[in-house]
């Protein structure tokens, strides 16, 4: 009944908004929403535990009264001072986006060897080959994914980054993401992000809450990583209790292309990260890492779908977590070897730490594997601090509490410390050890003093 | 005589079956003692029970540690006290450094007795000085914690902690095993430059080999859970040549 009723509001949104989307956005981004509204009906709307969600119980997080603004927020306020950054010494080109919009609507960031980057938006129209090769290219291994096709048929704006051939981004680029409102709101940010033959780039993004409301964000983001190309990924994921996001990752990798993500979670209420890794050239490297720290009611779910479809390519996969209280968190851990994709080496482990009786961890190691030369192996453990190991550190004089700390800690690290951004590698290591401490119990640098954590 | 550690018709069990059957034993600041016996007869049971680890279950006696009663402290507050245990199987930790590690140790140790933290700087210098003692190359401090140390690097780490904590009363519970002739020398050279009048150290080895680089003041057979043999170093070496078997040859007569 509530699923019903949540997609025929969406079919009404989609309708009446029809025309004012036409108009605001580009023909190349809007041609896509009839075919992709049309999905996600067939698909039955929003998912309601489909083998990609079980565990998800997207419902609840669907089943409130969110605003949706189809045309974009009036800028007043220049967003740049809405929000500083407190890594310091995180040497970025900074760039915001508020509620899915690009932040300055007309700014064009153009760096040397003719790296682009923009509001998706602006891009369609400056850029239209490139917008026509790409845009919603990278996403047929999401098309079972209804939540994929809502975000195609609302998609307005988002980040658009141009790395071409060859060329070399000096500084990450590091995306802010806010959500601000006076009501709550729900959000369609689209990205997109190329990096041509050869080139190489760094993106963090960082998602923040600027006010304390319901906030729904269900954005897409397509990365085509070239032949020789290099894309670094950091994801650090920092809101409120109240806030829910869903992120699909879509990556379509070259010969030897490398990609490598790091997902950190810190803080969030519903976290579902989608990444679609498509290893489409030989000798393509991925290397996916992810650390979640989750108490409360908080869930964090973790789906993962690395596809190997040329040979001699290597994924790797290491998700770990601390789970507290009542948290929940999910990893799904598909992996798919096609015929041809001789050569595959695909490893994968999925690590929790359960803190009480009442968190719980699904773990879903999902291995199709059609070709017979490969090297595959996965592994996934549910469990509490070893025992042993806490001996070992009281017996030199560490009071419980602290080994426990350490522990954890040191459980955590291996994911952030490969964390290549040293600036940003140390100031996780504090956070996180804030965070275990107990000290840090909401966004670090959140002013609301609101009551909602 | 400065009495360091008092113990008195120890008993402890484990899984429902004694394992301590009395233990009686008295250790004095500056003396060596090695406690020797075959396998199960309870050595890393005592040294287990000493350190308070929490699967075994003390069931009569007592044991003193400079006056305290021992068995009431928790393990934390043991080791603050001065008691260091280097195990047998030294465990890894992934994500921990060494070095973060050995500075909440020795902070919580300072924090213990009333002192304020170590010094930064001081820290460094002192920590790279006991590197040396035991041989250990400088980049294991950056390095998780044993995590993928050979055999003998977590022996000497062991040793090189013990170095920077300083106790008062070192167990080496097994530190020759797994150690080729060079390691064992590194290893008892750092034994040996930290004995002083103030401490003592408590040798747990199935073996004598050890015994002739630390040498011992006093040498105990452990058998079946009891001291059954207590003499000087030479025992140590009559047992090399004649085997555990002439012990239990020995009590079978007694008996």
């Amino acid at each position: 009944m509530r699923r019903e009723k949540i997609n025929t509001d969406f079919t009404t949104l989609f309708h009446e908004g029809r025309e004012l989307l036409r108009s605001r956005s580009h023909e190349r981004i809007d041609r896509h929403r009839e075919e992709a509204f049309r999905r996600f009906l067939q698909l039955g709307g929003v998912p309601d535990n489909s083998e990609e969600y079980k565990h998800a119980d997207l419902l609840p997080v669907f089943d409130r009264d969110y605003r949706v603004t189809l045309h974009p927020p009036r800028q007043e306020v220049d967003p740049n001072t809405l929000f500083t950054c407190n890594v310091s010494e995180l040497d970025t080109h900074v760039l915001l986006t508020v509620n899915g919009w690009f932040g300055n609507k007309e700014e064009v960031l153009e760096l040397p060897g003719g790296i682009v980057i923009c509001g998706l938006a602006v891009a369609a129209t400056r850029y239209p080959s490139l917008l026509e090769a790409h845009y919603n290219r990278h996403v047929a291994a999401g098309e079972r994914d209804g939540l994929v096709a809502l975000n195609t048929a609302f998609a307005q704006d988002g980040i658009f980054v141009h790395v071409p051939a060859g060329a070399v981004m000096e500084k990450p680029l590091q995306v802010v993401n806010l959500m601000r409102g006076n009501a709550n709101l729900m959000a369609f940010q689209r990205n997109l992000v190329i990096v041509g033959k050869g080139a190489r780039a760094t993106i963090l993004v960082c998602d923040h809450t600027l006010s304390d409301h319901s906030f729904l964000s269900n954005s897409a983001t397509e990365m085509a990583v070239g032949d020789n190309a290099s894309l670094e990924y950091y994801h650090v994921q920092n809101q409120h209790i109240e806030a829910s996001q869903i992120n699909s990752l879509f990556v379509t990798q070259g010969r030897d292309a490398r990609f490598d993500a790091n997902i950190i979670t810190l803080y969030g209420g519903f976290i579902r990260n989608n990444l679609f890794v498509s290893l489409t050239g030989e000798g393509g490297e991925c290397n996916l890492h992810g650390i979640y720290l989750s108490d409360k009611k908080q869930r964090v779910d973790n789906f993962t779908a690395i596809d190997h479809i040329a040979p001699r390519c290597r994924s790797h996969e290491h998700f770990k977590g601390v789970l507290d209280d009542a948290a929940v968190a999910t990893f799904t851990g598909r992996v798919t070897v096609r015929p041809n994709a001789q050569k595959t080496e695909a490893y994968q482990a999925n690590h929790n730490l359960l803190l009480t009786d009442t968190a719980r961890v699904n773990t879903r190691p999902q291995l199709v594997i059609d070709a017979d030369d490969v090297k595959c192996s996965h592994g996934a453990t549910v469990g509490q601090l070893n025992e042993e190991a806490m001996f070992y550190l009281r017996s030199r004089g560490i009071g419980e509490a602290e080994a426990r700390l350490m522990m954890m800690f040191g459980f955590a690290h291996e994911i952030v410390g490969r964390v290549r951004l040293v600036p940003l590698r140390e100031q996780l290591d504090d956070l996180i050890e804030k965070r275990l401490r107990g000290e840090l119990t909401k966004c670090y640098n959140c002013v609301l003093h609101c009551k909602k954590f | 005589m400065n009495e360091l550690l008092k113990i008195r018709d120890l008993h402890a069990v484990a899984d429902g079956k004694e394992i301590l059957k009395g233990i009686n034993l008295e250790v004095n600041a500056g003396e060596v003692h090695a406690i020797m016996g075959p396998n199960g007869a309870g050595k890393s049971t005592l040294s287990a029970v000493l350190t308070g680890r929490e699967n075994f279950t003390v069931t009569r006696g007592e044991v003193w540690f400079k006056g305290k009663n021992l068995l009431e402290l928790p393990a934390e507050d043991r080791a603050r006290e001065g008691i260091f245990l280097s195990f047998q199987y030294p465990v890894e930790i992934p994500g921990v450094s060494t070095v973060n590690f050995l500075k909440t140790a020795i902070n919580e140790h300072r924090k213990y007795r009333g002192e304020p933290p170590y010094p930064a700087g001081e820290f460094l210098k002192m920590i790279r000085e006991k590197m040396e003692w035991v041989g250990i190359d400088s980049k294991l401090l950056n390095r998780s914690l044993n995590e993928g140390f050979s055999g003998g690097e977590k022996k000497k780490n062991e040793i090189f902690q013990m170095a920077v904590l300083e106790p008062l009363l070192a167990i080496l519970d097994e530190t020759d095993s797994g150690l080729d002739i060079d390691a064992l020398r590194v290893v008892a050279n750092g034994v040996n430059r930290l004995k002083g009048a103030e401490n003592a150290t408590i040798v747990i080895t199935h073996y004598q080999r050890l015994l002739a680089y630390i040498v011992p003041d006093v040498v105990h057979v452990l058998y079946d859970g009891r001291i059954v043999k207590t003499a000087g170093k030479e025992l140590a070496i009559e047992l090399e040549k004649q085997g555990y078997d002439w012990i239990k040859r020995q009590l079978a007569e007694g008996n």
